[in-house]
């Protein structure tokens, strides 16, 4: 797979204006120099705990951050930089999004006029029936309203409400909260699908170990910026094969794998450290580490790491 | 809006305009002390300054007086300050009352047993459903009217939707997972409340309080224009233009327009700093 | 100490599919019970059944042969999935260990808390600082139960891993007897000293969509 990446963003860091108590205001660094590249054909999983930036991420691809935020950086799509006005007029044509549950959809309108959308044609519900099909939701599906669904059924709803749309680039937010990890693998088999199809997708989790099965690359994210970018293969083969020390970290805390912590706390985005945003957790740390650290390529992978070899 | 621009707008906004919040609130205290110098006035102006003169009687607006005089020949700026000093107390006491009354109401209806929630509902759809002004007048008739008659009147029905408004938020803040692991680590329903629930409910409630002052001013004053309300020998709004009917035929519009006039600044003055102090207390305007 | 459910049924409403059906367990003093099964099949209903959370439709909970005490501290402590929703969210976290007479430096050092976090909101902290904070209102004296409800199930591994190792530290000490509702098998085989497949003790198929049960 050496074709180009459709969807890349380089460098994006998003602050929000917020207001201490009473009246001083402060500017709050969520995501900083966040970078990350989806080609088509591929699952790129985004891991994370919350507060590391994975769903914000999201959120500024679809150009669905608030007033308040304040962006740098740049998000391209096709080779073309975008604008706000780029993003609302791809967002649900070229890019989806598809939510974390039902409660996403109306609940008081049938599934068909969601997953449809508005004025729908002859074609329009011919791909609808066809796509349900492939799904294995059977007609009587339509007719019914959200709260009907059962879980598995509505996770395909909402799957197909973004292959409707003919998305090129398909993110999903935590599509399985909560299932063990042969029920997510099951109910993930679609986007596998959709990527051999050719589409881009983007798995937002905070499950590594469904991101390691699932994926083909693994991007992961620590208080708001990527430290490691590689083969989910690398992920698999375990500590040695990989390149940052959170990386190293998460995989050795796993249950399965040693259950052994490192001490220490994902930083509140209020209070970062200086220079590398892992370096009060890590025992490699040396004064280089509190300069700005650029992402740099290791062993056929991205790591922001100045230790990394 | 280009990500380049958001970027220079975010560094602009901290280097050249005051933020909102600090307009917001230099607006707010504008406002009160506005409110308050009217008040003020009204009660330190001396009596003297309303004297029948009948050498007077009926002058249109002058520099003399800038509101004309009326037929006894008072000075109908002075009658009108005095008469707004009075609604404003009448309207500061009346919903206060009136808000105490719709925390406790809506707090119990929440808190308490479902028999006391259907009870309190009960009694808010009856007080809604009655027209309002019927209400008024009754409750004031039976108090006695006057000053006595017309706070209670206002008072008392005047709290049913910011009670309605404090039950919701009630239940919804019960609902919450954080009141049954208080409940599970020993506290009472007093404690969670007193605790817990109260210090949600201020902005609710101090909001519900500002809004409420400019309905307490207008029913008081129409409840005085009606004859329902306080006594003839009061100065207040209502009297006023409940007498100025008599000469509107005659001409003499200066008796109705001016103090019809500043009622409503007054009133849209109150509301103006309901609406500042709720974007202030408001806890969703913190990203602005 | 022990725990038993007794036969118990549960639905939210007459004419409504049974959630739980017939279902009985003991828990002991000083073990470590992983609750396992699909979801849907009321995992976490059963959890705040058990925690006099949610009354039973049918049956009983029994703690030493005695119903669960209804007012005063709970001898039953659950600590849930999302710890930002079991705190109040106006409170500085001095206030919160405060609540329930914790804010002392055995319990905070024991779970590692640092004394600066005690001046923030809530919204200042991690998932998996705010769940330390959870489980430390919880060690009372009178604690003889802690019941976690995928505690760690929105933490990422690292922290997820440092709960639990303090959590078995606490549990040892104090011989809690341990309830861990999780989705995640390798975790359970890790911690617990014994599993519960409910949908082998519960008979009603377990059809009532997961969305459900997380509302309650």
């Amino acid at each position: 797979m050496k074709n180009e990446s459709i969807l890349s963003v380089k460098n994006l860091s998003v602050s929000f204006h917020m207001y201490e108590k009473g009246l001083e205001q402060y500017d709050l660094k969520v995501i900083s120099n966040m970078t990350l590249d989806v080609r088509p054909g591929e699952i790129v999983a985004i891991a994370g705990s919350s507060g590391s930036g994975k769903s914000l991420l999201a959120h500024a691809v679809m150009g669905l951050l608030p007033e308040n935020a304040v962006i740098s950086g740049e998000i391209s799509y096709k080779g073309k930089i975008l604008s706000q006005k780029d993003k609302e007029k791809l967002r649900g044509k070229e890019f989806a999004l598809v939510p974390q549950s039902v409660s996403f959809l109306d609940p008081l309108m049938k599934v068909e006029a969601q997953v449809r959308g508005p004025k729908p044609d002859k074609a329009k519900i011919e791909t609808q029936k066809e796509i349900f099909k492939r799904f294995q939701l059977d007609e009587k599906t339509e007719k019914l309203y959200p709260f009907q669904l059962s879980g598995g059924m509505a996770r395909r709803v909402l799957v197909s409400t973004a292959v409707i749309s003919g998305a090129e680039v398909i993110i999903a937010d935590e599509p399985t909260p909560g299932l063990d990890l042969d029920m997510a693998m099951e109910a993930l088999k679609v986007f596998r699908e959709l990527a051999d199809e050719g589409k881009a997708v983007i798995l937002i989790t905070h499950d590594i170990d469904l991101a390691f099965h699932m994926a083909d690359r693994i991007a992961v994210f620590y208080a708001g910026t990527t430290v490691e970018m590689a083969d989910a293969e690398d992920f698999r083969q375990g500590e040695l094969v990989l390149r940052h020390p959170y990386s190293k970290a998460l995989w050795r805390a796993l249950p399965q794998n040693g259950f052994e912590p490192i001490p220490g706390f994902q930083p509140y985005a209020k209070y970062l450290p200086k220079g590398c945003l892992f370096s009060p957790r890590c025992r490699y740390k040396t004064k280089e580490c509190e300069e700005k650290i650029p992402m740099r390529e290791v062993r056929g992978g991205y790591v922001r790491c100045i230790h990394a070899d | 809006m280009s990500n380049t621009a958001a970027v220079s707008a975010g560094t602009k906004s901290e280097k050249l305009q005051i933020n909102r919040r600090t307009k917001t609130i230099f607006f707010a205290v504008l406002i009160f002390a506005v409110l308050f110098s009217v008040y003020l006035a009204g009660a330190l102006l001396s009596d003297d300054l309303i004297q029948a003169d009948f050498s007077k009687k009926g002058l249109p607006p002058s520099l003399e007086h800038p509101f004309g005089t009326d037929m006894l020949g008072r000075d109908m700026l002075v009658r009108t300050i005095k008469g707004l000093s009075v609604s404003i107390l009448v309207g500061v006491v009346a919903s206060t009352a009136s808000a105490v009354i719709a925390l406790i109401v809506g707090v119990a209806a929440a808190t308490g047993t479902s028999w006391l929630d259907h009870f309190i509902n009960w009694v808010i759809d009856l007080v809604m459903g009655i027209p309002h002004t019927v209400l008024l007048i009754l409750i004031s008739f039976a108090c006695g009217k006057g000053f006595k008659g017309v706070l209670i009147g206002v008072a008392v029905t005047h709290w049913t939707g910011l009670a309605r408004i404090i039950r919701s938020e009630v239940l919804q803040i019960r609902s919450q997972q954080y009141i049954e692991v208080s409940k599970k680590l020993g506290h009472s329903s007093w404690w969670i409340t007193v605790h817990h629930i109260l210090p949600h409910m201020i902005p609710q409630f101090v909001i519900g309080l500002i809004l409420m002052f400019p309905h307490a001013i207008m029913h008081e004053s129409s409840l005085t224009f009606l004859g329902f309300g306080l006594s003839p020998e009061q100065p207040a709004i209502g009297i006023i233009l409940s007498e100025s009917m008599k000469y509107l035929s005659t001409g003499m519009w200066w008796l109705a327009f001016f103090p019809g006039l500043v009622l409503v600044m007054i009133v849209l003055l109150f509301d103006r700093l309901g609406e500042n102090v709720k974007k202030i207390v408001d806890p969703y305007s913190a990203h602005e | 100490m022990q725990i038993e459910a007794k036969n118990i049924s549960f639905r939210y409403r007459e004419n409504t599919p049974w959630i739980l059906k017939n279902v009985s367990l003991k828990i002991e003093e000083g073990e470590r019970v992983g609750l396992v099964g699909p979801s849907g099949y009321g995992k976490s209903t059963l959890v705040k059944i058990l925690a006099g959370y949610l009354k039973p439709t049918k049956g009983e909970v029994l703690l030493d042969g005695k119903p669960l005490p209804k007012k005063g501290v709970s001898p039953v402590q659950l600590i849930y999935q999302h710890p930002e929703k079991a705190i109040n969210p106006r409170w500085k976290m001095k206030k919160v260990l405060q609540e329930s007479g914790m804010l002392r430096d055995e319990v905070m050092d024991a779970l590692g808390i640092e004394r600066d976090w005690l001046e923030r909101y809530p919204r200042e902290l991690s998932g998996g600082e705010l769940q330390r904070f959870c489980v430390a209102r919880s060690l009372f004296e009178g604690t003889h139960f802690l019941f976690a409800d995928e505690m760690s199930t929105m933490l990422d591994v690292i922290a997820q891993a440092q709960i639990w190792n303090l959590m078995l530290k606490e549990a040892e000490e104090h011989r809690l007897g341990l309830l861990m509702v999780t989705h995640n098998h390798y975790l359970a085989e890790k911690i617990c000293t014994r599993t519960i497949h409910l949908e082998a003790i519960n008979t009603t198929g377990g059809k009532h969509g997961k969305e459900r049960t997380d509302k309650v």
